[in-house]
Protein backbone atom coordinates (compact mmCIF):
# COMPACT_ATOMS: atom_id res chain seq x y z
CA UNK A 1 0.00 0.00 0.00
CA UNK A 2 1.43 3.05 -1.19
CA UNK A 3 1.97 5.84 1.71
CA UNK A 4 0.82 8.80 0.89
CA UNK A 5 2.62 11.71 2.50
CA UNK A 6 0.63 14.58 4.86
CA UNK A 7 2.06 17.94 4.14
CA UNK A 8 2.75 19.95 7.16
CA UNK A 9 1.82 23.16 5.72
CA UNK A 10 -0.69 23.03 2.91
CA UNK A 11 0.67 23.74 -0.81
CA UNK A 12 -2.13 26.27 -1.18
CA UNK A 13 -0.96 28.34 1.75
CA UNK A 14 2.35 28.28 0.84
CA UNK A 15 1.29 29.59 -2.48
CA UNK A 16 -0.53 32.49 -0.82
CA UNK A 17 2.43 33.25 1.14
CA UNK A 18 4.77 33.80 -1.65
CA UNK A 19 2.64 35.59 -3.67
CA UNK A 20 1.75 38.01 -0.98
CA UNK A 21 5.51 37.95 0.34
CA UNK A 22 6.56 38.58 -3.68
CA UNK A 23 3.66 41.35 -3.14
CA UNK A 24 5.04 42.49 -0.74
CA UNK A 25 8.29 42.89 -2.03
CA UNK A 26 7.69 45.18 -5.01
CA UNK A 27 4.79 47.59 -3.44
CA UNK A 28 6.35 49.76 -0.87
CA UNK A 29 9.04 50.33 -3.72
CA UNK A 30 6.63 51.82 -5.87
CA UNK A 31 4.92 53.67 -3.08
CA UNK A 32 8.29 55.89 -2.82
CA UNK A 33 7.04 57.43 -6.67
CA UNK A 34 4.64 59.13 -4.32
CA UNK A 35 7.04 59.67 -1.77
CA UNK A 36 9.29 61.56 -4.24
CA UNK A 37 6.58 63.90 -4.80
CA UNK A 38 5.40 64.50 -1.03
CA UNK A 39 9.25 64.94 -0.06
CA UNK A 40 10.30 67.04 -2.77
CA UNK A 41 6.82 69.23 -2.21
CA UNK A 42 7.15 69.77 1.06
CA UNK A 43 11.16 70.95 1.10
CA UNK A 44 9.72 73.33 -1.94
CA UNK A 45 7.15 74.65 -0.35
CA UNK A 46 8.72 77.52 1.30
CA UNK A 47 10.52 79.10 -2.04
CA UNK A 48 6.80 78.82 -4.18
CA UNK A 49 5.53 80.53 -0.34
CA UNK A 50 8.14 83.24 -0.80
CA UNK A 51 8.31 83.82 -4.41
CA UNK A 52 4.87 82.81 -5.72
CA UNK A 53 3.70 81.43 -8.70
CA UNK A 54 6.03 83.53 -10.79
CA UNK A 55 9.39 82.02 -9.45
CA UNK A 56 8.54 79.67 -12.54
CA UNK A 57 8.96 82.65 -14.97
CA UNK A 58 11.32 84.76 -13.60
CA UNK A 59 14.70 85.76 -14.42
CA UNK A 60 16.03 87.01 -11.20
CA UNK A 61 19.44 85.00 -10.15
CA UNK A 62 20.55 86.61 -7.03
CA UNK A 63 21.56 84.38 -3.98
CA UNK A 64 23.53 87.51 -1.97
CA UNK A 65 20.01 88.67 -2.33
CA UNK A 66 18.18 85.77 -1.81
CA UNK A 67 16.14 86.40 -4.54
CA UNK A 68 15.46 83.67 -7.47
CA UNK A 69 13.83 82.43 -10.39
CA UNK A 70 13.42 79.03 -11.82
CA UNK A 71 13.18 80.39 -15.82
CA UNK A 72 16.77 80.52 -17.05
CA UNK A 73 17.18 77.16 -15.73
CA UNK A 74 13.94 75.60 -16.90
CA UNK A 75 14.63 77.02 -20.54
CA UNK A 76 18.38 75.45 -20.32
CA UNK A 77 16.70 72.13 -19.39
CA UNK A 78 14.15 72.60 -22.39
CA UNK A 79 17.24 74.57 -25.15
CA UNK A 80 19.61 71.29 -24.69
CA UNK A 81 17.43 68.63 -24.79
CA UNK A 82 15.35 70.01 -27.82
CA UNK A 83 19.06 70.55 -29.58
CA UNK A 84 20.01 67.36 -28.34
CA UNK A 85 16.99 65.46 -29.92
CA UNK A 86 17.17 67.75 -33.56
CA UNK A 87 20.47 66.22 -33.40
CA UNK A 88 19.95 62.41 -32.31
CA UNK A 89 16.84 61.64 -33.77
CA UNK A 90 17.45 61.53 -37.92
CA UNK A 91 21.00 60.04 -37.05
CA UNK A 92 19.65 57.39 -34.86
CA UNK A 93 16.98 56.86 -37.47
CA UNK A 94 19.22 55.90 -40.29
CA UNK A 95 21.93 53.88 -37.76
CA UNK A 96 19.06 51.91 -36.78
CA UNK A 97 18.02 51.84 -40.49
CA UNK A 98 22.18 51.00 -41.57
CA UNK A 99 21.91 47.90 -38.61
CA UNK A 100 18.72 46.93 -39.50
CA UNK A 101 19.89 45.53 -43.06
CA UNK A 102 23.48 44.66 -42.15
CA UNK A 103 23.12 40.85 -41.65
CA UNK A 104 25.26 38.15 -39.95
CA UNK A 105 28.17 38.96 -37.57
CA UNK A 106 29.26 42.36 -38.27
CA UNK A 107 25.97 43.78 -37.90
CA UNK A 108 25.77 42.24 -34.40
CA UNK A 109 29.07 43.61 -34.17
CA UNK A 110 27.96 47.35 -34.88
CA UNK A 111 25.01 46.94 -32.96
CA UNK A 112 26.75 46.07 -30.13
CA UNK A 113 29.30 48.64 -30.27
CA UNK A 114 26.46 51.50 -30.42
CA UNK A 115 25.07 49.98 -27.36
CA UNK A 116 28.50 50.22 -25.38
CA UNK A 117 27.55 53.94 -26.08
CA UNK A 118 24.91 53.76 -23.50
CA UNK A 119 26.99 51.72 -21.32
CA UNK A 120 29.55 54.62 -20.78
CA UNK A 121 29.32 56.46 -17.14
CA UNK A 122 27.93 60.24 -17.74
CA UNK A 123 30.65 61.36 -15.50
CA UNK A 124 33.26 60.07 -18.68
CA UNK A 125 31.15 62.09 -21.25
CA UNK A 126 31.12 65.07 -19.16
CA UNK A 127 35.39 64.67 -18.74
CA UNK A 128 35.52 63.97 -22.41
CA UNK A 129 33.36 67.14 -23.19
CA UNK A 130 35.25 69.50 -20.53
CA UNK A 131 38.76 68.50 -21.92
CA UNK A 132 38.31 67.36 -25.66
CA UNK A 133 35.30 68.93 -27.53
CA UNK A 134 35.22 72.16 -25.68
CA UNK A 135 38.58 73.03 -26.49
CA UNK A 136 37.77 71.53 -30.20
CA UNK A 137 34.69 72.93 -30.76
CA UNK A 138 36.29 76.59 -29.26
CA UNK A 139 39.15 76.55 -31.97
CA UNK A 140 37.92 73.96 -34.80
CA UNK A 141 34.01 74.24 -34.96
CA UNK A 142 32.83 77.27 -33.78
CA UNK A 143 34.37 79.90 -35.37
CA UNK A 144 33.00 78.87 -39.01
CA UNK A 145 29.49 78.73 -37.53
CA UNK A 146 28.73 81.72 -36.82
CA UNK A 147 27.11 83.03 -39.08
CA UNK A 148 24.08 80.72 -39.29
CA UNK A 149 21.71 82.78 -37.27
CA UNK A 150 20.53 81.84 -33.72
CA UNK A 151 24.22 80.10 -33.29
CA UNK A 152 25.66 83.54 -32.17
CA UNK A 153 28.80 85.77 -32.27
CA UNK A 154 30.47 85.42 -28.82
CA UNK A 155 31.17 81.63 -28.51
CA UNK A 156 34.19 79.67 -26.22
CA UNK A 157 33.70 76.07 -26.44
CA UNK A 158 31.25 76.05 -23.83
CA UNK A 159 27.31 76.24 -24.05
CA UNK A 160 24.11 75.05 -25.66
CA UNK A 161 26.05 73.87 -28.89
CA UNK A 162 28.21 71.55 -27.03
CA UNK A 163 25.88 70.32 -24.58
CA UNK A 164 23.40 69.83 -26.76
CA UNK A 165 25.96 67.33 -28.92
CA UNK A 166 26.92 65.15 -26.12
CA UNK A 167 23.66 64.50 -24.94
CA UNK A 168 22.74 63.94 -28.37
CA UNK A 169 25.94 61.16 -28.82
CA UNK A 170 24.31 59.97 -24.77
CA UNK A 171 21.14 59.62 -26.56
CA UNK A 172 21.48 58.09 -29.54
CA UNK A 173 21.84 54.48 -28.34
CA UNK A 174 18.83 54.48 -26.37
CA UNK A 175 16.88 55.55 -29.60
CA UNK A 176 18.65 53.60 -32.01
CA UNK A 177 18.10 49.92 -30.22
CA UNK A 178 14.24 50.95 -29.90
CA UNK A 179 14.00 52.25 -33.03
CA UNK A 180 15.88 49.19 -34.00
CA UNK A 181 13.03 46.63 -32.48
CA UNK A 182 10.75 48.82 -34.22
CA UNK A 183 12.22 48.25 -37.81
CA UNK A 184 12.73 44.23 -36.99
CA UNK A 185 9.23 44.18 -35.96
CA UNK A 186 7.68 45.41 -39.57
CA UNK A 187 6.19 42.62 -41.25
CA UNK A 188 8.26 41.05 -43.85
CA UNK A 189 5.81 40.78 -46.00
CA UNK A 190 4.40 44.66 -46.00
CA UNK A 191 8.22 45.69 -47.35
CA UNK A 192 8.43 43.05 -49.25
CA UNK A 193 5.32 43.77 -51.03
CA UNK A 194 6.43 47.58 -51.27
CA UNK A 195 9.70 46.15 -53.44
CA UNK A 196 7.72 44.57 -55.44
CA UNK A 197 6.04 47.83 -56.67
CA UNK A 198 8.97 49.11 -57.45
CA UNK A 199 9.97 51.34 -54.40
CA UNK A 200 13.35 52.03 -53.35
CA UNK A 201 15.11 51.33 -50.25
CA UNK A 202 14.37 54.75 -48.44
CA UNK A 203 10.45 54.78 -50.02
CA UNK A 204 10.21 51.66 -47.92
CA UNK A 205 11.27 52.75 -45.18
CA UNK A 206 9.75 56.20 -45.11
CA UNK A 207 5.66 54.81 -46.41
CA UNK A 208 6.03 51.01 -44.78
CA UNK A 209 8.28 51.15 -41.81
CA UNK A 210 7.68 53.99 -40.61
CA UNK A 211 3.81 54.13 -40.69
CA UNK A 212 3.54 50.97 -39.30
CA UNK A 213 6.04 51.20 -36.54
CA UNK A 214 5.42 55.41 -35.46
CA UNK A 215 4.02 54.73 -32.30
CA UNK A 216 7.25 52.59 -31.36
CA UNK A 217 9.65 55.26 -32.56
CA UNK A 218 7.58 57.83 -31.06
CA UNK A 219 8.08 55.81 -27.65
CA UNK A 220 11.88 55.82 -28.58
CA UNK A 221 11.79 59.55 -29.03
CA UNK A 222 10.34 59.94 -25.42
CA UNK A 223 12.62 57.70 -23.78
CA UNK A 224 15.53 59.71 -25.19
CA UNK A 225 13.90 63.05 -24.25
CA UNK A 226 13.46 61.79 -20.83
CA UNK A 227 16.56 61.29 -20.32
CA UNK A 228 18.52 64.29 -21.78
CA UNK A 229 16.12 66.38 -19.56
CA UNK A 230 17.18 64.75 -16.22
CA UNK A 231 20.95 64.32 -17.76
CA UNK A 232 23.48 66.15 -14.98
CA UNK A 233 26.88 65.46 -15.19
CA UNK A 234 27.36 65.48 -18.81
CA UNK A 235 25.97 68.22 -18.85
CA UNK A 236 27.16 70.24 -16.11
CA UNK A 237 30.67 70.20 -17.07
CA UNK A 238 29.83 71.91 -20.74
CA UNK A 239 27.40 74.52 -20.07
CA UNK A 240 29.40 77.39 -18.95
CA UNK A 241 27.02 77.58 -15.66
CA UNK A 242 25.72 81.40 -16.54
CA UNK A 243 22.12 82.28 -14.77
CA UNK A 244 21.25 83.52 -17.71
CA UNK A 245 18.71 83.28 -20.68
CA UNK A 246 20.58 82.14 -23.89
CA UNK A 247 19.63 84.14 -26.80
CA UNK A 248 22.01 81.93 -28.94
CA UNK A 249 23.16 78.33 -29.52
CA UNK A 250 26.71 79.26 -28.68
CA UNK A 251 25.98 80.79 -25.48
CA UNK A 252 26.30 79.72 -22.06
CA UNK A 253 23.59 79.33 -19.71
CA UNK A 254 22.45 76.60 -16.77
CA UNK A 255 19.84 73.65 -16.89
CA UNK A 256 17.45 72.54 -13.91
CA UNK A 257 19.88 69.79 -13.09
CA UNK A 258 23.35 71.69 -13.53
CA UNK A 259 21.94 74.31 -10.98
CA UNK A 260 20.75 71.79 -8.64
CA UNK A 261 24.39 69.73 -8.76
CA UNK A 262 26.61 72.69 -8.25
CA UNK A 263 24.93 75.00 -6.12
CA UNK A 264 23.19 72.03 -3.55
CA UNK A 265 26.22 71.29 -1.46
CA UNK A 266 26.81 74.64 -0.01
CA UNK A 267 23.51 76.26 -0.12
CA UNK A 268 21.34 77.14 3.07
CA UNK A 269 18.03 78.90 4.32
CA UNK A 270 15.98 79.98 1.11
CA UNK A 271 18.71 78.89 -1.24
CA UNK A 272 17.97 75.17 -0.57
CA UNK A 273 14.21 75.42 -0.83
CA UNK A 274 14.41 76.95 -4.08
CA UNK A 275 16.72 74.37 -4.97
CA UNK A 276 14.35 71.80 -4.04
CA UNK A 277 11.35 73.91 -6.28
CA UNK A 278 13.76 73.47 -9.04
CA UNK A 279 14.29 69.78 -8.02
CA UNK A 280 10.70 69.60 -8.48
CA UNK A 281 9.92 70.90 -11.66
CA UNK A 282 12.14 68.58 -13.35
CA UNK A 283 10.52 66.05 -11.53
CA UNK A 284 7.40 67.11 -13.11
CA UNK A 285 9.05 67.42 -16.59
CA UNK A 286 10.34 64.22 -16.77
CA UNK A 287 7.43 62.72 -15.08
CA UNK A 288 4.82 64.12 -17.40
CA UNK A 289 7.02 63.18 -20.22
CA UNK A 290 7.21 59.59 -18.84
CA UNK A 291 3.33 59.36 -18.56
CA UNK A 292 2.62 61.00 -21.91
CA UNK A 293 4.81 58.03 -23.55
CA UNK A 294 3.39 55.60 -21.63
CA UNK A 295 -0.34 56.74 -22.44
CA UNK A 296 0.36 57.20 -25.63
CA UNK A 297 1.90 53.59 -26.27
CA UNK A 298 -0.67 52.49 -24.15
CA UNK A 299 -3.24 53.99 -25.92
CA UNK A 300 -2.05 53.26 -29.58
CA UNK A 301 -1.16 49.81 -28.67
CA UNK A 302 -4.95 49.34 -27.87
CA UNK A 303 -6.24 50.99 -30.75
CA UNK A 304 -4.20 48.77 -32.85
CA UNK A 305 -5.36 45.77 -30.92
CA UNK A 306 -8.85 46.77 -30.90
CA UNK A 307 -8.66 47.39 -34.75
CA UNK A 308 -8.01 43.95 -35.65
CA UNK B 1 1.91 57.39 -73.24
CA UNK B 2 5.34 56.16 -74.67
CA UNK B 3 8.06 58.35 -73.10
CA UNK B 4 8.54 57.37 -69.97
CA UNK B 5 10.72 60.11 -68.13
CA UNK B 6 13.82 58.49 -66.79
CA UNK B 7 14.46 61.78 -64.15
CA UNK B 8 12.52 60.51 -61.40
CA UNK B 9 14.00 56.93 -61.11
CA UNK B 10 16.87 58.77 -61.42
CA UNK B 11 16.11 61.11 -58.52
CA UNK B 12 14.77 58.29 -56.42
CA UNK B 13 17.54 56.11 -56.27
CA UNK B 14 20.00 59.06 -55.62
CA UNK B 15 18.02 59.91 -52.67
CA UNK B 16 18.06 56.39 -51.69
CA UNK B 17 21.98 55.62 -52.30
CA UNK B 18 22.42 59.20 -50.67
CA UNK B 19 20.72 58.08 -47.22
CA UNK B 20 22.64 54.54 -47.44
CA UNK B 21 25.59 56.74 -47.31
CA UNK B 22 25.06 59.40 -44.56
CA UNK B 23 23.50 56.35 -42.73
CA UNK B 24 26.78 54.53 -43.01
CA UNK B 25 28.50 57.95 -42.21
CA UNK B 26 26.38 58.42 -38.84
CA UNK B 27 27.51 55.11 -37.65
CA UNK B 28 31.10 55.50 -38.68
CA UNK B 29 30.36 58.63 -36.73
CA UNK B 30 29.05 57.15 -33.93
CA UNK B 31 31.63 54.58 -33.43
CA UNK B 32 33.97 57.07 -33.92
CA UNK B 33 32.93 59.16 -31.04
CA UNK B 34 32.97 56.14 -28.65
CA UNK B 35 36.69 55.21 -29.87
CA UNK B 36 37.71 59.16 -29.09
CA UNK B 37 35.90 59.17 -25.71
CA UNK B 38 37.18 55.51 -25.37
CA UNK B 39 40.95 56.49 -26.31
CA UNK B 40 40.69 60.04 -24.46
CA UNK B 41 40.13 58.05 -20.81
CA UNK B 42 42.86 55.36 -21.82
CA UNK B 43 45.50 57.99 -22.73
CA UNK B 44 44.68 60.24 -19.42
CA UNK B 45 44.68 57.73 -17.20
CA UNK B 46 46.89 55.08 -18.08
CA UNK B 47 49.88 57.66 -17.28
CA UNK B 48 48.36 57.46 -13.71
CA UNK B 49 47.58 53.83 -13.10
CA UNK B 50 50.67 52.32 -11.05
CA UNK B 51 50.75 50.13 -8.09
CA UNK B 52 51.23 53.57 -5.25
CA UNK B 53 47.65 54.45 -7.28
CA UNK B 54 45.98 51.37 -6.19
CA UNK B 55 46.70 50.63 -2.80
CA UNK B 56 47.38 54.40 -1.45
CA UNK B 57 44.26 56.40 0.53
CA UNK B 58 43.80 59.98 -1.81
CA UNK B 59 45.50 62.59 0.37
CA UNK B 60 46.07 66.36 -0.22
CA UNK B 61 48.05 67.25 -3.18
CA UNK B 62 51.70 67.08 -2.45
CA UNK B 63 51.71 64.54 0.06
CA UNK B 64 53.62 61.59 -1.46
CA UNK B 65 52.20 57.95 -2.03
CA UNK B 66 48.74 59.75 -3.80
CA UNK B 67 46.26 56.78 -4.27
CA UNK B 68 42.57 56.37 -4.75
CA UNK B 69 42.18 53.04 -2.76
CA UNK B 70 39.90 54.17 -0.26
CA UNK B 71 37.78 55.54 -3.04
CA UNK B 72 37.86 51.68 -5.05
CA UNK B 73 36.76 50.52 -1.19
CA UNK B 74 34.17 53.01 -0.75
CA UNK B 75 32.87 52.60 -4.05
CA UNK B 76 32.49 48.50 -3.45
CA UNK B 77 30.75 49.25 -0.60
CA UNK B 78 28.13 51.48 -1.96
CA UNK B 79 27.59 49.48 -4.36
CA UNK B 80 27.22 46.52 -2.70
CA UNK B 81 25.02 47.86 0.18
CA UNK B 82 23.14 49.16 -3.28
CA UNK B 83 22.89 46.08 -4.81
CA UNK B 84 21.77 44.35 -0.87
CA UNK B 85 19.00 46.37 -0.71
CA UNK B 86 17.70 46.06 -4.19
CA UNK B 87 17.93 42.48 -5.17
CA UNK B 88 15.76 41.08 -2.93
CA UNK B 89 12.28 42.97 -3.61
CA UNK B 90 13.67 43.53 -7.49
CA UNK B 91 13.81 39.91 -8.00
CA UNK B 92 10.52 38.99 -5.86
CA UNK B 93 8.45 41.71 -7.41
CA UNK B 94 9.97 40.32 -10.68
CA UNK B 95 8.26 37.15 -9.89
CA UNK B 96 5.21 39.06 -9.06
CA UNK B 97 4.61 40.44 -12.26
CA UNK B 98 5.60 37.42 -14.46
CA UNK B 99 3.99 34.37 -12.31
CA UNK B 100 0.58 36.25 -11.05
CA UNK B 101 0.44 39.79 -12.54
CA UNK B 102 0.42 39.13 -16.14
CA UNK B 103 -2.63 40.81 -17.09
CA UNK B 104 -4.11 42.27 -13.58
CA UNK B 105 -4.68 45.44 -13.21
CA UNK B 106 -2.45 45.61 -10.49
CA UNK B 107 0.36 44.14 -12.23
CA UNK B 108 -0.37 46.88 -15.11
CA UNK B 109 -0.21 49.86 -12.70
CA UNK B 110 3.11 48.21 -11.21
CA UNK B 111 4.66 48.10 -14.38
CA UNK B 112 3.52 51.51 -15.22
CA UNK B 113 4.99 52.44 -12.11
CA UNK B 114 8.44 50.70 -12.78
CA UNK B 115 8.60 52.43 -15.70
CA UNK B 116 7.86 55.79 -14.27
CA UNK B 117 10.83 55.19 -11.82
CA UNK B 118 13.24 54.21 -14.22
CA UNK B 119 12.73 57.58 -16.19
CA UNK B 120 13.50 60.12 -12.86
CA UNK B 121 16.58 61.71 -13.48
CA UNK B 122 19.09 60.38 -11.01
CA UNK B 123 20.21 64.24 -9.71
CA UNK B 124 16.65 64.11 -8.59
CA UNK B 125 16.74 60.45 -6.61
CA UNK B 126 19.66 61.96 -4.80
CA UNK B 127 17.72 65.15 -3.40
CA UNK B 128 15.00 62.37 -2.40
CA UNK B 129 17.51 60.50 -0.37
CA UNK B 130 19.29 63.69 0.97
CA UNK B 131 15.54 64.81 2.59
CA UNK B 132 14.54 61.60 3.85
CA UNK B 133 18.10 60.32 5.13
CA UNK B 134 20.78 62.60 5.48
CA UNK B 135 18.92 65.54 6.70
CA UNK B 136 16.97 63.80 9.92
CA UNK B 137 20.01 62.05 10.57
CA UNK B 138 22.30 65.07 10.15
CA UNK B 139 24.90 63.38 8.32
CA UNK B 140 25.79 61.87 5.04
CA UNK B 141 26.52 59.00 4.68
CA UNK B 142 27.31 55.75 2.70
CA UNK B 143 24.33 53.90 3.51
CA UNK B 144 22.27 57.49 2.03
CA UNK B 145 24.50 56.48 -0.92
CA UNK B 146 23.66 52.71 -1.34
CA UNK B 147 19.54 53.68 -0.80
CA UNK B 148 19.93 56.09 -3.34
CA UNK B 149 21.67 53.77 -5.73
CA UNK B 150 19.05 51.35 -5.26
CA UNK B 151 16.08 52.97 -5.87
CA UNK B 152 18.00 53.58 -9.69
CA UNK B 153 18.51 49.81 -9.60
CA UNK B 154 14.97 48.73 -8.74
CA UNK B 155 13.23 49.05 -11.43
CA UNK B 156 15.67 47.99 -14.29
CA UNK B 157 16.45 44.58 -12.29
CA UNK B 158 12.06 44.12 -11.72
CA UNK B 159 12.25 44.79 -15.32
CA UNK B 160 14.56 42.41 -16.40
CA UNK B 161 14.02 39.84 -14.29
CA UNK B 162 10.28 39.76 -15.20
CA UNK B 163 11.09 40.10 -19.13
CA UNK B 164 13.59 36.80 -18.25
CA UNK B 165 10.75 35.39 -16.66
CA UNK B 166 8.43 35.58 -19.10
CA UNK B 167 10.76 34.25 -21.85
CA UNK B 168 10.59 30.82 -20.23
CA UNK B 169 7.74 28.36 -21.63
CA UNK B 170 4.30 28.22 -20.05
CA UNK B 171 4.81 24.11 -20.37
CA UNK B 172 7.70 24.14 -17.76
CA UNK B 173 5.61 26.10 -15.19
CA UNK B 174 2.38 23.54 -16.44
CA UNK B 175 4.69 20.18 -15.95
CA UNK B 176 5.91 21.26 -12.26
CA UNK B 177 2.56 22.01 -11.45
CA UNK B 178 1.51 18.57 -12.76
CA UNK B 179 3.95 17.28 -10.62
CA UNK B 180 2.27 17.93 -7.65
CA UNK B 181 4.56 21.28 -6.90
CA UNK B 182 3.37 23.89 -5.05
CA UNK B 183 3.47 27.25 -7.33
CA UNK B 184 6.12 28.68 -4.56
CA UNK B 185 8.25 25.77 -5.10
CA UNK B 186 7.77 25.44 -8.94
CA UNK B 187 8.74 29.44 -9.09
CA UNK B 188 11.74 28.85 -7.20
CA UNK B 189 13.63 25.32 -7.89
CA UNK B 190 12.34 25.53 -11.41
CA UNK B 191 11.64 28.25 -13.07
CA UNK B 192 14.23 30.41 -11.64
CA UNK B 193 16.71 28.06 -11.53
CA UNK B 194 16.22 27.89 -15.58
CA UNK B 195 16.43 31.85 -15.70
CA UNK B 196 19.54 32.33 -13.57
CA UNK B 197 22.10 33.12 -16.23
CA UNK B 198 19.44 35.79 -17.23
CA UNK B 199 18.37 36.65 -13.81
CA UNK B 200 22.17 37.55 -13.05
CA UNK B 201 22.79 39.10 -16.23
CA UNK B 202 19.91 41.40 -14.86
CA UNK B 203 21.93 41.95 -12.10
CA UNK B 204 25.21 42.74 -13.31
CA UNK B 205 23.63 44.90 -15.66
CA UNK B 206 22.19 47.03 -12.89
CA UNK B 207 25.09 47.15 -10.99
CA UNK B 208 27.21 48.08 -13.99
CA UNK B 209 24.76 51.37 -14.30
CA UNK B 210 24.82 51.78 -10.82
CA UNK B 211 28.19 51.82 -10.32
CA UNK B 212 29.03 54.94 -12.92
CA UNK B 213 26.24 57.50 -11.29
CA UNK B 214 27.86 60.26 -9.61
CA UNK B 215 25.04 62.40 -8.97
CA UNK B 216 22.98 60.38 -6.97
CA UNK B 217 26.06 60.37 -4.59
CA UNK B 218 26.74 64.33 -4.72
CA UNK B 219 24.33 64.88 -1.86
CA UNK B 220 24.03 61.65 -0.09
CA UNK B 221 27.58 59.86 0.26
CA UNK B 222 29.90 62.54 -0.40
CA UNK B 223 33.46 62.30 -0.12
CA UNK B 224 36.10 61.97 2.35
CA UNK B 225 39.59 61.46 2.35
CA UNK B 226 39.66 59.01 4.85
CA UNK B 227 39.02 54.70 4.07
CA UNK B 228 35.40 54.14 4.16
CA UNK B 229 35.19 53.07 8.25
CA UNK B 230 32.35 54.69 9.00
CA UNK B 231 29.72 53.57 6.77
CA UNK B 232 26.58 54.59 8.23
CA UNK B 233 27.31 57.38 9.40
CA UNK B 234 30.44 59.59 7.39
CA UNK B 235 31.24 60.50 4.10
CA UNK B 236 32.57 57.51 2.17
CA UNK B 237 35.09 58.17 -0.62
CA UNK B 238 33.52 56.49 -4.19
CA UNK B 239 35.39 56.56 -7.46
CA UNK B 240 32.70 59.35 -9.62
CA UNK B 241 32.69 61.95 -6.95
CA UNK B 242 35.88 61.49 -6.96
CA UNK B 243 36.54 61.67 -10.77
CA UNK B 244 34.01 64.90 -10.54
CA UNK B 245 36.41 66.72 -7.53
CA UNK B 246 39.98 65.62 -9.56
CA UNK B 247 38.72 66.72 -12.40
CA UNK B 248 36.92 70.23 -11.85
CA UNK B 249 37.88 71.43 -8.12
CA UNK B 250 41.33 71.21 -8.49
CA UNK B 251 44.08 73.67 -10.49
CA UNK B 252 46.61 71.03 -10.21
CA UNK B 253 47.98 69.11 -13.42
CA UNK B 254 48.23 66.08 -11.03
CA UNK B 255 45.55 66.19 -9.88
CA UNK B 256 43.47 66.09 -13.06
CA UNK B 257 45.72 63.08 -13.86
CA UNK B 258 44.60 61.13 -10.86
CA UNK B 259 40.95 62.04 -12.03
CA UNK B 260 41.38 60.29 -15.48
CA UNK B 261 43.40 57.75 -14.18
CA UNK B 262 40.37 56.95 -11.27
CA UNK B 263 38.20 57.58 -15.01
CA UNK B 264 40.02 54.53 -16.69
CA UNK B 265 39.02 52.38 -13.92
CA UNK B 266 35.60 52.84 -13.57
CA UNK B 267 34.88 52.94 -17.42
CA UNK B 268 36.53 49.91 -18.07
CA UNK B 269 34.96 47.85 -15.11
CA UNK B 270 31.97 49.15 -16.38
CA UNK B 271 32.24 48.17 -19.89
CA UNK B 272 34.38 44.97 -18.88
CA UNK B 273 30.87 43.67 -17.07
CA UNK B 274 28.61 44.86 -19.95
CA UNK B 275 31.02 42.80 -22.63
CA UNK B 276 30.74 39.80 -19.72
CA UNK B 277 27.30 40.16 -19.30
CA UNK B 278 26.66 40.19 -23.51
CA UNK B 279 28.79 36.96 -23.63
CA UNK B 280 27.34 34.75 -21.07
CA UNK B 281 24.01 35.67 -22.02
CA UNK B 282 22.94 35.83 -25.59
CA UNK B 283 19.31 37.97 -25.42
CA UNK B 284 17.45 36.64 -28.25
CA UNK B 285 15.30 39.93 -28.81
CA UNK B 286 18.64 41.53 -30.00
CA UNK B 287 19.73 38.92 -31.95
Amino acid sequence: MPVIRKHLIRPETIDRIFKVLTLAGVLPAMLLILGFFAQLGWNALPAFREFGVGFIFSTDWDPVMNSYGALPAIVGTLVTTFTALLIAVPLSFVTALFLVETRGWLGQVLSYGVDLLAAIPSIIYGLWGLFFLVPFMQLHVQPYLTWIPFFGKNYNGFGFATAGFILAVMILPFICAIMRDVFKMTPAILKEAAYGCGTTRWETTIDVTMRYGARGLLGGIFLGLGRAAGETMAVLFVIGNSPGIPKALFDSGTTISATLASNFAEADGMFRHVLFALGLILLLLSLGIQVLAQWWLNYSTRKVQGSK
Amino acid sequence: MKQFRKKPIFRRKLLDMSVRVFSLLTLCFALFCMGWILWATFSHGIKSINWDFLINPSKPWGLPRNGIANAILGSLLVTAGAAAISVPPAILGGIYLAEFGRNTRLGNYLRFGANIMMGIPSIITGLFIYAILVVPTGNFSGFAGSVALAVIMFPIILRTTEDILLMIPDSLRESSLALGMSRARATLKIICRAGRTGLVTGILLAVARAAGETAPLLFTAMWSDAWPTHYFTQPTANLPVLINEYATNSPYEGVHSMGWGAALLVTFAILGMNIFCRLIFKDPKHD
